[in-house]
């Protein structure tokens, strides 16, 4: 008993916790004793983990999202890469809905897809709602062993139509990176113009589920990887999009694999609603085309207007 | 319409044994009539009770005068199977899902009699890619046909399924495309999979499995013969395990084998008489399937009573799996490991 310390007396968060131990039996000590220190409490949250997975208790949904994963094991290490190494500052969370299904679409860079993974962790960081991303990725991702399994649990699925609609019609916030393997893998002299947005599938599955479609602007993830070549044939021997070829990597082996410390930028613009245009609007491929001009242009040049007002990659 | 004579296919096996029993408890059909190439089990004829079993083989034209002359007005084929009989079974087991299915419905028809036809498919039809969509309505097709086995025989039974719907507008016909089943009763390839001590898996792949408790499936053939409902119906119950998940449950160990080697030990466990998995079912196990059944809820009108997890508990308590690492004592180090935590305050 070193110390006087207050002790809330109804701390809601640690009374759940300690209702969820198994120690309840014995409670007396604890209660005359100093709250329960947080490393105690992060081991109860270890070890109830550690039973669920052992156990194989806890729920998947239909296109393979494993919360539980996710928030435990998943999320934790882009913590720092977020905090720390990116110093990721978020504009505009508020326009991302608390609940119900949105579309967000954001332009795609960087070589390796951690803008995607950015993305989610600054929603389910600090959107006060945390709400899971759900991204729509290329078949590439799931065909790969491990890759495909772990995106999965992630809670992403394949980029297709029917997926989409269905992940929004049930009320999910969705991600798209129309650009593809096209936008992470363009060369860095043509940094920060955004590639052809596709055959705007994503603009049609928003019209169908009449939800809004939020436009998204990251700057500073093309500087991580600056890619200055490419080395085609190996690519086309390994199976990729591309090979990438960065002032670091693959000089320096693994080390030139560390992504630069570039300071990011993730705005969120204004919703552009959906559900103005009538039935069978997605039916009308002029509709479609204008809309994804639109989606495409307010990233653009919200793009262009970051950039303007950053001063270092570096330092922002 | 409430069928009076109803011919079940394939009951020596469990859907059809337990589903003609379930007509032959039904006083409203006055004859049930099963039919399959060899006798059902005992106790599974025990339970049939006044249904009359008819020793044939579907493949053969006689089939055709069982139909005529039993005044049969409805058919449920059930006999469409994964499950080969036997080393030489896969050659045997295809010409009784495709041949046999030809012959049956030629059968029927010929018969002016026959109002109904009920087919048990699978989800198989789908067949299983990296590129698939997470979820299968009934209207979608599969990305690259299966090339081989069960689901290719599937496909092609529902083929000819769709063909004699065309010639005989006048027959409801139901196509009933189920998830794998499970329960502690029936023995299909999944039910040995999963009673293997150490399950082994493809690594680097988790395949998103949907289950149907075999009762489950039990009641939707006899609603689907009950009841004129005449469609095609995905049927799977809520929810969706993760493969490894499912081993976890099960309190098995999980082996991972690389994908180079899965021939291989697939060919091991098919020797050895543990397991025979075709190559369609391999892919199963690297990709899963999962099926929308909001068609089953809404104009079928079924809502299966268990849901995915809950039928495989089922049948891990059914079976009586024991799990290599006991809960409890998993229970027992996470008090001990707290309490010496407790201890260090």
């Amino acid at each position: 008993m070193a110390g006087a310390r207050v002790i809330p007396l109804h701390d809601p968060e640690r009374d759940a916790a300690r209702r969820s131990r198994h120690v309840e039996v014995v409670p007396e000590p604890e209660q005359q004793q100093s709250a329960t220190p947080d490393w105690e409490r992060r081991l109860t949250d270890l070890l109830s983990f550690a039973r669920r997975r052992i156990a194989g208790d806890y729920q998947i949904d239909e296109f393979g999202f494993d919360r539980d994963l996710t928030e435990n094991v998943l999320m934790p290490p882009l913590k720092p890469l977020y905090e720390k190494w990116f110093r990721v500052e978020t504009i505009g969370l508020n326009n991302i809905p608390m609940a119900g299904g949105a579309l967000i679409v954001a332009n795609h860079s960087g070589t390796v897809p951690l803008d995607a993974l950015m993305t989610a962790y600054g929603i389910a960081s600090e959107h006060p709602a945390h709400r899971p991303l759900r991204g729509l990725g290329a078949d590439l991702v799931f065909r790969t062993p491990v890759l495909g399994a772990l995106a999965r649990k992630g809670g992403q699925t394949l980029a297709c139509n029917a997926d989409a609609e269905r992940l929004l019609s049930s009320g999910e916030l969705v991600g798209v990176w129309p650009e593809g393997f096209k936008g992470i893998g363009k060369p860095y002299k043509d940094r920060y113009k955004l590639q052809r947005f596709g055959r705007g599938g994503f603009v049609s599955a928003a019209l169908k589920t009449g939800v809004p479609i939020i436009p998204v602007s990251i700057v500073g993830a093309e500087e991580i990887y600056p890619m200055i070549g490419d080395i085609k044939t190996l690519a086309r021997l390994l199976g990729f999009p591309y090979f990438p070829v960065t002032p670091f990597f693959p000089l320096f082996g693994p080390l030139g694999a560390i992504p630069l410390p570039s300071k990011w930028y993730i705005e969120f613009g204004e919703p552009i609603r959906t559900d103005v245009f009538g039935e069978n609007a997605a039916d009308d491929p002029m509709l479609v085309f204008n809309l994804t001009d639109q989606v495409r242009e307010t990233i653009q040049q919200t793009l262009y207007r970051l950039l303007t007002q950053r001063r270092n990659v570096f330092l922002g | 319409m409430t069928p009076k004579v109803v011919l079940v296919t394939g009951v020596s096996r469990f859907l059809g044994g337990h589903l003609a029993a379930r007509f032959a408890a039904n006083p409203d059909i006055e004859r049930v009539l099963g039919v399959d190439t060899e006798p059902p089990p005992r106790d599974l004829l025990r339970r049939m009770g006044r249904a009359e079993f008819v020793r044939a083989d579907i493949r053969n034209p006689l089939i055709a005068k069982v139909i005529s002359t039993a005044n049969v007005d409805t058919v449920v084929h059930a006999s469409v199977t994964a499950s080969p009989a036997g080393p030489t079974g896969r050659t045997v087991m295809k010409e009784m899902n495709v041949i046999g299915t030809m012959q049956l419905l030629a059968a029927c028809q010929k018969s002016p009699k026959v109002q109904k036809l009920v087919v048990k498919s699978t989800s198989a039809v789908y067949g299983s890619s990296s590129r698939d969509p997470a979820v299968f309505t009934e209207d979608m097709g599969p990305k690259d046909l299966p090339s081989s086995g069960y689901a290719k025989d599937a496909v092609e039974v529902e083929g000819y399924v769709r063909g004699f719907g065309r010639r005989r507008p006048d027959v409801n016909v139901t196509t009933l495309r189920f998830t794998n089943f499970i329960g502690p009763r029936i023995d299909t390839v999944l039910t040995r999979y999963f009673a293997l001590p150490v399950v082994p898996t493809v690594l680097g792949y988790d395949a998103r499995v949907q289950l149907l408790h075999s009762e489950d499936a039990l009641a939707v053939l006899e609603r689907a013969t009950l009841h004129d409902l005449p469609g095609v119906y995905n049927v799977g119950g809520d929810g969706v395990l993760l493969l490894s998940q499912a081993i976890r449950r099960a309190g098995r160990l999980n082996l991972p084998v690389p994908s180079m080697a899965v021939p291989t030990v697939g060919g091991f466990f098919r020797s050895a008489r543990l397991v025979d998995f075709s190559p369609d079912q391999m892919r199963f196990l690297n990709w899963g399937r999962v099926v929308d059944t909001t068609l089953l809820r809404k104009e079928f009108g079924f809502t299966p009573r268990w849901t995915t997890q809950q039928a495989f508990d089922d049948y891990v308590n059914g079976r009586g799996l024991k799990p290599l690492i006991d809960p409890e004592t998993i229970e027992a180090a996470e008090r001990g490991i707290l309490d010496a935590a407790a201890r260090f305050r």
